[in-house]
């Protein structure tokens, strides 16, 4: 399985935050159009006017590993207006793509780890899917310390 | 009728038919379309969107279902092997017979968190990685590491008693019995086992190591225990929420079961 380019990463996730109720996709939308489309380590953080502020982006080195994240919809706002990932359209016997359901972007040595923020602001990852974390950071540091050297791989679904 | 026992009450050869039955399965490959279903439901669920197997009220229903399917395919192998469920409030150290090498085997070793032994240790042969989310191909644990203790009784006691099945928003900030076993609120029951035993068992192909279904044979059996305490409080909620299973909706993968058919397990089997 070909790896996906950053750019089909960016449309599925933002496709996947359009047709879900967020807080505010519009609002994220707008802020993304208003904003450089070149690079995402130099954005602000995002701010959703019901929920919760969407983490900053990030890019370091971690115990060895390059983690970077940044707000998924950054980049692609083009795409804002296609059926999502919500819908009860939307069907289930189809493979969940990598990205599905998420708005958040973190790559972990270039590869991709799925991340879903909960509806108290808080995050999980698909390595560490039962416990959340305060920030996508911390969820990839978190990946880091479990992988133990390990690289992630594309995700395989039913 | 199948009987599902306490894992600590089975025989030597229940045991040993159960471990038989789902190595044949994994050599068939019918084990892992189980662990890519259930990968798949849990990157799609999502808190304020369409959500089935996990955060939300059909987490129950959808892995008693999940977990019969696993059970008829075990019984076509043998047809007297039930699923046990593992009390961990009661077998709560990495030195319980759960994890004998006639069983599940134990707990990783340090370093890289490989099950060294029993029959689902990589050195077997015979239970390869093949849906993963990194490229270890190896059964990994490492028992309370992630988390100290497992839950008590008394915490255990404490979302029993929960009168409410689930609240709006029907997710992972819900109020209720649901949410509160599932363990994204209160105490945290059944997401904290997850995350006790770790290696794969934090992960969304959690199936991959096969305490996956004692543990949820204990929250099964759990839902049964609640239902007996409070004969008066139903599934929720029962029509027209969107994104989320009411009571009489059909259920993906399946399409032709909703909780209202998973409601009563004894037309399916009993707990012992």
């Amino acid at each position: 399985m070909s790896r996906p380019t950053r750019r089909q990463v960016l449309h599925v996730s933002a496709a996947a935050l359009a047709g879900t109720a967020l807080a505010a996709p519009v609002a994220f939308a707008g802020t993304a159009s208003a904003r450089p489309t070149a690079g995402h380590g130099h954005s602000e953080g995002h701010q959703a006017p019901a929920g919760h502020e969407m983490p900053e982006p990030f890019d370091e080195m971690y115990q060895g590993r390059h983690i970077e994240g940044w707000p998924a919809d950054e980049g692609a706002p083009e795409h804002g207006h296609h059926a999502g990932h919500g819908g009860r359209a939307h069907s289930r016997s189809a493979p969940a793509g990598p990205h599905d359901g998420m708005d958040f972007v973190v790559r972990i040595d270039n590869d991709d780890l799925h991340v879903m923020r909960n509806a108290d602001g808080t995050w999980i990852s698909l390595v560490n899917h039962y416990e959340t974390f305060t920030t996508p950071r911390a969820l990839a540091r978190a990946a880091v310390r479990e992988l133990q050297g390990a690289d992630l791989v594309p995700v395989v679904t039913g | 009728m199948a009987v599902r026992k306490n894992q600590a009450d089975l025989t030597a050869t229940e045991k040993r038919n159960f471990v038989d039955a789902v190595l044949e399965l994994k050599r068939s490959g019918r084990y892992d379309e189980f662990i890519s279903t259930h990968n798949a439901f849990i990157i799609g669920d999502t808190d304020e969107g369409e959500r089935t197997g996990h955060r939300s009220p059909s987490f129950l229903p959808w892995h008693r279902r999940f977990l019969l399917q696993f059970e008829e395919a075990l019984q076509s192998i043998t047809p007297s092997v039930t699923l046990p469920y593992w009390d961990w409030t009661v077998d709560r150290s990495p030195r319980s017979s759960l994890w004998a090498d006639d069983f599940l085997g134990g707990d990783g070793r340090s370093g890289d968190g490989r099950v060294p032994s029993g029959p689902f240790a990589f050195s077997s042969g015979k239970w390869p990685m093949n849906i993963r989310v990194d490229g270890r191909t190896f059964l990994r644990r490492s028992l309370g590491a992630g988390v100290r203790e497992l839950p008590t009784r008394a915490e255990v006691d404490r979302v029993l008693a929960m009168t409410v099945y689930d609240a709006a928003p029907w997710n992972s900030s819900s109020d209720g019995f649901r949410n509160n076993i599932e363990g994204w609120r209160g105490p945290n029951l059944h997401n904290r086992v997850h995350v006790w035993v770790g290696g794969q068992m934090t992960t969304g192909a959690s199936p991959n190591d096969p305490v996956f279904w004692l543990h949820h044979c204990f929250i099964d059996k759990l839902w049964a225990d609640w239902q007996r305490l409070h004969p008066k409080s139903g599934y929720l909620p029962t029509g027209n929420t969107p994104n989320v299973v009411d009571l009489n909706d059909t259920m993906k993968p399946w399409n032709d079961v909703t909780p209202a058919d998973m409601l009563d397990h004894t037309k399916f089997y009993t707990y012992a």
